[in-house]
């Protein structure tokens, strides 16, 4: 038996389609995660205390089991409680949602590490609390969880490999097909790796690039 | 009769059971420099921050210009004012902290001009024309887009001065401005200080800048243990024979002056 790339690399387009799928649920899953995470960790710090147990639960929830358990749960088990959903929405909505949760621990950290003298600073001049929040809070807290949220999105891309057992045809679900028709599972595999490295460093590269171009905000102190 | 920029009436501030400010009666005269002195835990940075309402006061009455802050009096009774009346009346009052705290994401004109624009609601152009005059004002127009990361101690805490003057206060307070800076840079700091009391600025300094205290305050105030021991002008305060509280303060004062020069 030989390593036959070329046997693979013959469904060239069909790949490429995954990995724009796989990007495409990458990114909007990634953007929903940022803006689930940032609500979950506002109210958290705002809101009143049975809010906070439901949404600490939740949280706490998210992260003690597995995705793949979790999207299942959501596919064959949200008809059960009226939430039927095709599969595109049922992986995208499991995955902001766990992203989401994990972002927002690490948006939570970030806001309670800004300085309480630049909250102070804000209160004095006049700024109320949803200026300071816009104004100071969040844009302090985003330079600070660069490298922390960078890492959940990194993790993000690979989770989206976990869609491809409720059939959305992304990667995974593609390249394995292509191992199962052509029996070349080994090839099929390397390259899936090779696509899943190649976007990670992609990501890793801009959260360095941004990184260092906001490195300007941090405070000197 | 003139009034004056702030009044103090038994002000008391615990936190938990320790109490921190005891019965404290101030007049802070209108047009002149007010020094606050003491040793640390003497309780002079939780009185400067009552009265920019960044603690609540345990009980007392505070007015800047004449108008209760936080809480008034009514038939003997404290009860608390409303928070517009209070915006009102903390918008004459400028704050500069020890640890300048501007805001990193923001250049040093962004730092200046974000109250007029997200408070005064101010046009961009006429909010930004302002802060750099303000800047100017303390010697730092050519710095105006620096990040405050780019600036040194010195600078940034005259930006921060700068910030609380865009609002046109009434009333400045200063929480030991300089004790986060090196030596060096204290100089640059406390001449913007001096230039503004030379203009009539209403000022509350809190500081271990004794020079300074002597050679611009009007009027000094001795605090320890959360209680005024000495009120009086410069002369009255710093006069032989001296409170023995305050000459022991002064001693270790001059003791690690005397270290420094050795």
């Amino acid at each position: 038996m030989r390593f036959d790339v070329a046997l693979v690399l013959s469904y060239l387009p069909a790949i490429g389609w995954a990995a724009i799928t796989t990007v495409g649920l990458w990114i909007v899953a990634l953007v929903a995660s940022i803006v689930i995470g940032l609500a979950i960790a506002v109210i958290r710090l705002h809101g009143g205390a049975i809010v906070n147990t439901v949404l600490r639960l939740l949280v706490e929830a998210i992260r003690g089991t597995p995705f793949l358990i979790q999207l299942f749960l959501l596919y064959f088990g949200g008809p059960f409680i009226g939430l039927t959903l095709e599969r595109l929405p049922a992986g995208l909505l499991a995955l902001s949602l766990f992203g989401g949760c994990y972002m927002s621990e690490v948006f939570r950290t970030g806001i309670r590490a800004v300085p309480r003298g630049h909250i102070e600073a804000a209160e004095c001049v006049g700024l109320s609390q949803m200026q300071i929040l816009r104004r100071i809070l969040l844009p302090e807290m985003l330079v600070l969880v660069l490298p922390a949220g960078t890492n959940i999105a990194v993790g993000l891309i690979k989770e989206t490999a976990v869609l491809s057992v409720i059939g959305v045809p992304e990667l995974t679900a593609v390249i394995s097909g292509i191992g199962s028709e052509t029996y070349a599972f080994v090839e099929a595999l390397t390259l899936l790796s090779l696509c899943y490295w190649a976007l990670v460093e992609i990501c890793a590269r801009l959260g360095r690039t941004a990184e260092q171009r906001l490195s300007l905000y941090r405070f000197a102190a | 009769m003139i009034i004056p920029a702030a009044q103090v009436d038994g002000l008391d501030k615990e936190f938990g059971t320790t109490r921190v400010l005891d019965r404290i009666n101030l007049t802070i005269p209108a047009g002149q420099v007010t020094c606050l002195i003491g040793p640390s835990g003497s309780g002079k940075s939780t009185l400067l921050r009552c009265i920019a309402m960044l603690e609540e006061p345990s009980a007392g009455i505070i007015s800047v210009g004449g108008r209760p802050l936080g809480f008034s009096l009514e038939n003997g009774k404290r009860v608390k004012l409303p928070t517009a009346h209070n915006r009102e009346v903390r918008g004459q009052i400028g704050m500069v902290f020890q640890q300048f705290n501007l805001w990193p994401h923001m250049t040093a004109l962004g730092n200046v001009a974000e109250a007029l624009k997200t408070v005064r609601r101010m046009p961009k152009a006429q909010a930004n024309e302002i802060a750099g005059q303000k800047l100017d004002e303390v010697g730092l127009a050519h710095r105006r887009d620096y990040y405050p990361a780019q600036l040194s101690g010195g600078q940034q805490q005259r930006v921060a001065i700068a910030r609380a003057l865009a609002l046109e206060p009434k009333l400045m307070l200063f929480d030991e401005p300089t004790s986060s800076l090196d030596p060096e840079l204290t100089g640059e700091v406390l001449n913007v200080m001096r230039k503004l009391a030379e203009q009539g600025m209403s000022m509350i300094v809190v500081s271990h800048e004794i020079g300074f205290v002597a050679s611009v305050a009007s009027k000094v105030v001795f605090l320890d243990h959360g209680r005024v021991v000495l009120d009086g002008t410069p002369q009255e305060v710093f006069a032989k024979p001296r409170h023995p509280r305050l000459a022991q303060f002064l001693d270790t004062y001059l003791d690690r002056e005397a270290v420094m020069l050795a």
